[in-house]
């Protein structure tokens, strides 16, 4: 199905270019050139369907339809609903008070915010094309389960006390928002302007982790990663997490990274806790998350996700062969 | 004249939409007056979780996200 794009990538490359398929650089540039037109074509296809069939749950549902649950069915369907929807990080804030305010217990309200960034319909789709179905819905249930087991923690330790204060003051109002327009023109357009607004927000993403993966994919000798990114090295795992806090990126923005590293034979759990690192940990959250969250809880959130994550990565590494 | 205040924690996609309200408002050659609304207690008290969003003469008409140009058209004009 994806074979067209390999293709293009043969032909500027190999045949446009003439550049000899075994040199580094060509491995690189076709890389970059697979990836480039395969990532953003689907990117923009997908963000297109469901902007037109408004799969978009807005946050303003999602508090509805969790406020209330008893714990085994708002924790899941708070993941649930993380995952598949979508709102920009500036959004965390309300989201946050939001959920608190309707009662939502902090755990569900931290699963939710775990799952979100870490899991979103585009990724999936995307890291399945590149990688595989079968690893994709490994990468979805691990970041589903880490969102989880993140929010019990954070609900069992009682850390609504690390909870800025005015946060539980705030009392929200009933919103009368009219009913979206939902004639085909309104949705055709609508859908547009959502390809146009998350292209915009993530394109730059997507191509720094596209340049990173083809720069691995021609540079790097297979051999490096064997000797240091082996399942046989126990700190592969922790270096892949602690290097992924600093960096930053959309979940959509690190698949090339993640392909590159797979090809070059890195197990499969060092790379999806990678992954999980850079898309859910990042200083930009942490800093909006202050103006609702004390430091401590920042802390304990972020040592909970790293805690988490080496174990996705040691536990695929030993179970995936 | 109308009110218009837009709803938001101060990021990029909420100054947007109050240029985008002011530019088509200067376009039409209607007088408004435009107020952002950073503080969380005031923005959440109508009801909006996800930013901006847009309050007209004190009724919530958008949220979640950049209004489109034709919509900001209308909120004008009315």
């Amino acid at each position: 199905m994806f074979a067209i794009f390999t293709q293009f990538a043969d032909l500027i490359a190999y045949d446009l270019l003439g550049l000899a398929p075994e040199t580094r650089f060509a491995h690189a540039l076709h890389f970059f050139l697979e990836d480039t037109t395969k990532i953003f074509f689907l990117l923009t296809v997908i963000v297109f369907t469901i902007g037109f069939f408004r799969a978009l749950l807005t946050p303003e549902r999602v508090r509805k339809v969790v406020a209330g649950r008893p714990r085994y069915v708002s924790y899941p369907l708070a993941v649930s609903l993380g995952a598949i929807t979508p709102f920009c990080s500036c959004s965390s804030v309300p989201l946050f008070i939001g959920f608190l305010e309707a009662r939502i217990p902090l755990g569900v309200t931290m699963a939710f915010l775990i799952a979100s960034p870490m899991i979103n319909e585009v990724a999936v789709v995307v890291l399945a094309a590149t990688i595989g179905w079968k690893y994709a819905l490994l990468y979805v249930a691990a970041g589903l389960t880490v969102g989880i087991i993140g929010g019990l923690l954070i609900e069992f330790l009682k850390l609504e006390k690390w909870v800025e204060e005015y946060v539980w003051k705030i009392k929200m109002g009933e919103a009368a928002l009219q009913k979206a327009n939902t004639n085909f023109k309104a949705r055709i357009s609508y859908a547009f302007e959502q390809v146009k607004e998350i292209l915009g927000r993530i394109w730059v993403y997507v191509f720094i982790g596209i340049g990173i993966g083809a720069a691995l994919h021609g540079y790097i000798p297979e051999s490096f990663f064997v000797k240091y990114a082996s399942a046989d090295n126990p700190f592969a795992v922790p270096a892949a997490v602690l290097s992924g806090i600093p960096l930053y990126s959309n979940a959509t923005g690190v698949i090339p990274i993640v392909e590159a590293l797979l090809a070059k034979g890195v197990p499969l759990g060092t790379v999806l806790a990678l992954m999980m690192s850079v898309a859910a940990i990042s200083l930009p959250e942490m800093i909006i998350l202050r103006k609702v969250l004390k430091p401590q809880l920042i802390a304990t959130f972020t040592g909970i996700l790293f805690v988490s994550f080496i174990t996705v990565g040691y536990l695929f590494n030993a179970l995936i062969t | 004249m109308k009110t218009f205040k837009v709803l938001g924690s101060g990021c990029k996609k909420c100054a947007n939409t109050a240029d985008l309200i002011e530019m088509k408002a200067k376009a039409a050659g209607v007088e408004i007056e435009i107020i952002k609304v950073t503080d969380m207690g005031e923005i959440m008290g109508y009801g909006v979780m996800s930013t901006p969003g847009v309050v007209l003469d004190e009724a919530l008409v958008h949220a979640g996200g950049m209004p489109t140009p034709a919509q900001v058209e209308d909120w004008v004009k009315a």
